[in-house]
């Protein structure tokens, strides 16, 4: 099974180190905003990532008890994490807190009316006021890639170069991309093999499939190339309809 | 065999065969070189997962892993109960040309090897040395339960929960083939040696 966890890995870090929680510690994965959560006792978050409007962002902040925290929906990027001192203590399946989409494995889907449990290990706060950074980009993204095991089964520089648009019809298991489908060079079944976090995956639709966190560990179609493994966190803060471009 | 590349953390080293990378799975997860978090076996390839320290260096030993005999290479013997009640028993033993009792009959005489997992989490693709080479059903069903035992191609499997799939059906296992609260949560692990033992109807 895939190793799940965080989509944008950069983010989910950074709000765990904001409220001085050791970096396994479970947050809380929102998708284009939307999120309001009521604290019942105070409380010491962190939101990162995608920025919502409402909530202060990169910055350790205290939610009193009573007090509510509401998401917009992200002026940019795609996904927001919410981390409390102390870390989301829901039960770990298989050593993860993470809900795996494809193997239906980890907690579900946080649905409205959940009480979530505050954990109580964390080690000294940061010292930090506000980390400084950029957030997630709004126009095009250049995203670099490697030549994957499957490159000569496509023409030569296929790939590099081209726009792609991320579709709505994409999630955790990965990005869908729309545009020009590519062309194979070579016929006939590729045996199931294994692949990775990063991998571009060529369905007989010729369109590529991005994989992020929960992917499959093997699958039946050639993988072009690897997203260098530095822009993938961009990748996961692709929202539908924006735009990538594929360079070496 | 061949490295091919696979991003920034890992390589694909392809096989000439399922036996070769059964024996290349059982040398390398003996001893795997530093920096190594995972390895995947599939039909012709090993798929090796580093920690990103030193991809070169990991890919120096990965050539110099020197196959094992594959069937010498399997491991813990695991004896899975079968009722043999499946909707398609008499369409394999068609295909086979032979009847229901002899189909059982060599099922439960082959000793079967894990050879590599996918397809659901603890699905395992099982070899065998005899000869099996089943097609899969025309149209999959939608629905196959959980503990189904199954055959397709050259392999057999358990569909460890309820999902689509296109095996014929043999019958099925009350044993619990991936269970979440177990250590190691999946029964088949790649190079363990499987036996299907018949069991009594509940």
């Amino acid at each position: 099974m895939p190793r799940s966890g965080a989509c944008d890995q950069r983010s989910y870090e950074l709000a765990n180190r904001l409220v001085g929680n050791a970096s396994g510690a479970a947050a809380v994965e929102v998708t284009f905003g939307g999120l309001v959560l009521r604290a019942e006792a105070d409380v010491v978050l962190a939101v990162t990532g995608a920025p919502c409007p409402g909530v202060p962002l990169n910055a350790p902040a205290t939610l009193r008890a009573g007090e509510v925290l509401r998401l917009g929906a992200p002026t940019s990027g795609l996904r927001t994490y919410v981390a409390v001192r102390g870390g989301f203590a829901v039960p770990p399946v298989l050593g993860s807190r993470s809900t795996d989409l494809l193997s239906g494995l980890g907690p579900a889907p946080l649905t409205a009316g959940e009480v979530l449990p505050v954990g109580c290990e964390h080690g000294p706060m940061p010292g930090v006021d506000l980390a400084p950074v950029a957030d997630p980009a709004a126009g095009e993204v250049a995203v670099r890639v490697t030549p994957g095991p499957r490159q000569d089964w496509f023409a030569a520089n296929s790939l590099i170069g081209q726009t792609y648009t991320a579709s709505s019809n994409s999630n955790r298991i990965g990005v869908r991309l729309e545009g020009t489908p590519l062309q194979r060079t070579r016929e006939g079944e590729l045996p199931s093999e294994g692949m990775t976090l990063g991998a571009l995956q060529i369905p007989p639709s010729g369109l590529p499939v991005l994989f992020l966190a929960d992917h499959p560990v093997t699958g039946g179609y050639p993988v072009i190339a690897y997203v260098a493994a530095g822009d993938l966190d961009a990748c996961a803060q692709l929202r539908p309809g924006q735009s990538l471009r594929f360079v070496s | 065999m061949r490295i091919l590349p696979a991003g920034d953390r890992a390589v694909l080293v392809e096989l000439e065969n399922l036996d070769e990378v059964l024996g290349y799975y059982a040398a390398l997860s003996a001893s795997p070189p530093d920096g190594v978090v995972d390895i995947v076996p599939a039909a012709r390839t090993v798929m090796v997962t580093t920690d990103g320290s030193d991809l070169d260096a990991v890919t120096r030993l990965l050539r110099a892993v020197q196959p094992v005999d594959g069937r010498q290479a399997s491991g813990e013997l695991v004896e899975i109960p079968v009722v043999y009640d499946g909707e398609d028993l008499a369409d394999v033993a068609n295909l086979l040309g032979c009847d229901v009792a002899e189909l059982v009959k060599r099922h439960t005489e082959e000793e079967w090897t894990v050879a590599f997992c996918g397809f659901a989490p603890g699905f395992g693709y099982l070899t065998g040395a005899g000869s099996w080479d089943i097609p899969r059903r025309s149209s999959p069903r939608t629905k196959v339960p959980a503990g189904a035992v199954a055959l397709a191609g050259e392999f057999s499997g358990v569909y460890p929960r309820e999902s689509p799939g296109g095996w014929q059906l043999l019958g099925h296992t009350p044993l619990k083939i991936f269970d979440q609260t177990r250590a190691p949560a999946a029964l088949l692990q790649p190079g363990r040696r499987v036996r299907f033992v018949t069991a009594d109807r509940p």
